[in-house]
């Protein structure tokens, strides 16, 4: 059983991210424990716009592309660019291991995230 | 309905070791273990890894012409091997294009043992009964066999070991049979890491104490993700992605297993796919699977479009990508990618279309990783 810790909201996509005035945003350890060892990650820059639904950024693992989707709209406040040297550091806890921080642009959007509880229900 | 996935005789072995499965051509097998594609793929570097690989084809050809039907299968010179011997070849169809790549192993003049590719077991077994008709008989053994590859360079140590030392003086591409941890094998120093081992062949019900004796001896369970990897760093290819039936052995520059002048050609023999051949090396090459080497940090994977952003719009796309992963024991990332020749200079700068974005890469000849 995958850990879906408590206090995060979560995506259909796996994506987790920590409620504040700016929220952490990063993978699920179901989705980790999908892709493999991750070997590249791409995100955006501070100040550009993302919005709820779209790419904001990639994630390579060694066999597989994937696309990393922003649980809520708003800009980018900080990129985690030690991810850019050490993208192992998602394996090796990923929860700890955050991608961007989102200032929300609608607040409202972060209601509509799955609670732990219904995301821990979606992965069966 | 839904088709039930096949199982190698090893797939308990991979549960209880914790294993990733992923179905692969209709397989069920490991992807990694625990451990990680990036640390088995470096077991096997420096090391030895452990490969389940009994999903592959194996069959027998045997009779007083079987190394007539093998002259007419194969590109390489299997038939002029000496007993013993394996050799890796193509088989082509009548227009050059491959069937499949595999290996064949001399047992004698008059028997020959095959491994092929796992995803195209029926339709090279089809093909060989088509091709051979009544030259020799032909005996299907993949679902009654087991392969083990154990591969790095304390591989063959550890299998020498667990054979009381039976094995240590066979050659590269050398095979024997020989017992290893109790089980009756064929040990075939051969391998698709680029790293020195064998590939032990035994019966289905003997490869979980085989597989269990050679876990216990130190070797790192391996998946397919690390076999992949280890493979493309070597630059061996992989049937389906950098070849298939409409690619031929020259654009794949595996010119060096095509052997169109040997004793059976001049005494007046043919191959499948000789003529071929012969016109398209005599016509020159359209295209050539030709190496590379990510210069930005970005990852180019199978399909991905090379461009030459100098040519007129519509004309841009010089060829797609094949194989691509990053690579592991070396630095950046890797791939291969069927291109005009006039690309093909190492150090030729290119352009791969990564997902919308333009990422440079260089022409890279020969292996991307040489072993010590």
């Amino acid at each position: 059983m995958s850990n879906v810790p408590a206090t995060l909201r979560y995506t259909s996509d796996h994506e987790w991210l920590r409620p504040g005035t700016t929220c952490a945003v990063g993978i699920t350890a179901f989705a980790v424990e999908q892709l493999g060892d991750i070997t590249l990650v791409d995100l955006p820059k501070v100040g550009d716009v993302v919005e709820k639904g779209a790419r904001f950024g990639t994630i390579e693992s060694v066999k597989s592309v994937s696309d990393l989707y922003a649980p809520v709209s708003g800009t980018i406040a900080a990129v985690n660019d030690a991810l850019a040297g050490a993208p192992e550091e998602v394996n090796a806890d990923c929860y700890q291991a955050w991608m961007v921080e989102i200032t929300p642009s609608n607040p409202a959007e972060l209601d509509e995230l799955l609670t732990a509880e219904a995301y821990a229900a979606t992965l069966g | 309905m839904r088709a039930v996935a096949l199982r190698t005789p090893l797939y308990d072995a991979h549960r209880a070791l914790g294993a990733r499965m992923i179905d692969f051509g209709g397989w069920d097998m490991p992807v990694s273990y625990p451990a990680g594609t990036i640390k088995e793929h470096k077991a096997v570097r420096e090391a030895a890894g452990l490969f389940d690989v009994s999903h592959m084809g194996e069959a027998f050809l045997r009779g007083p012409r079987a190394t007539e039907a093998v002259q007419r299968l194969t590109t390489n010179d299997v038939g002029g091997a000496p007993a013993g011997k394996a050799v890796y070849t193509l088989l082509c169809r009548p227009d050059g294009g491959i069937v499949d790549d595999c290996i064949f192993y001399k047992r004698s003049d008059e028997e020959y043992f095959v491994i092929v590719n796992a995803s195209n077991r029926a339709k090279d077994l089809a093909w060989i009964r088509d091709q051979v008709g009544d030259l020799c008989a032909i005996d299907d053994v993949s679902d009654a066999t087991g392969l083990i590859a154990v591969q790095g360079p304390t591989a063959v140590a550890l299998v020498d070991q667990l054979a009381g030392g039976a094995l240590a003086d066979v050659i590269t591409f050398g095979f024997r049979d020989a017992t290893v941890a109790g089980v009756a094998t064929v040990a075939a120093r051969t391998g698709y890491t680029g790293e020195d081992g064998f590939e032990l062949a035994c019966a289905n019900a003997d490869a979980p104490a085989l597989w269990q004796a050679l876990v216990e001896a130190g070797a790192q369970p391996a998946g397919l993700g690390a076999r992949d990897s280890l493979r493309l760093e070597s630059r061996l290819p992989l049937y389906g992605n950098d070849l298939d039936d409409t690619t031929s052995p020259l654009e794949a520059g595996l010119g060096w297993a095509v052997k169109l002048d040997r004793p059976w050609v001049a005494a007046g023999g043919d191959f499948l796919g000789r003529s071929a051949l012969v016109a398209q090396k005599a016509a020159g090459l359209t295209r050539a699977l030709t190496g590379f080497r990510i210069d930005d940090r970005a990852i180019a994977r199978h399909g991905y479009d090379v461009v030459d952003r100098l040519r007129p719009a519509g004309e841009q796309v010089i060829g797609k990508v094949t194989s691509g992963g990053p690579g592991i024991s070396i630095t950046g990332a890797i791939g291969l990618a069927y291109l005009p020749p006039t690309y093909g200079a190492a150090g030729t700068p290119l352009t791969i279309d990564c997902r919308g974005k333009d990422v440079a890469a260089t022409v890279v000849k020969g292996k991307f990783y040489k072993r010590a």
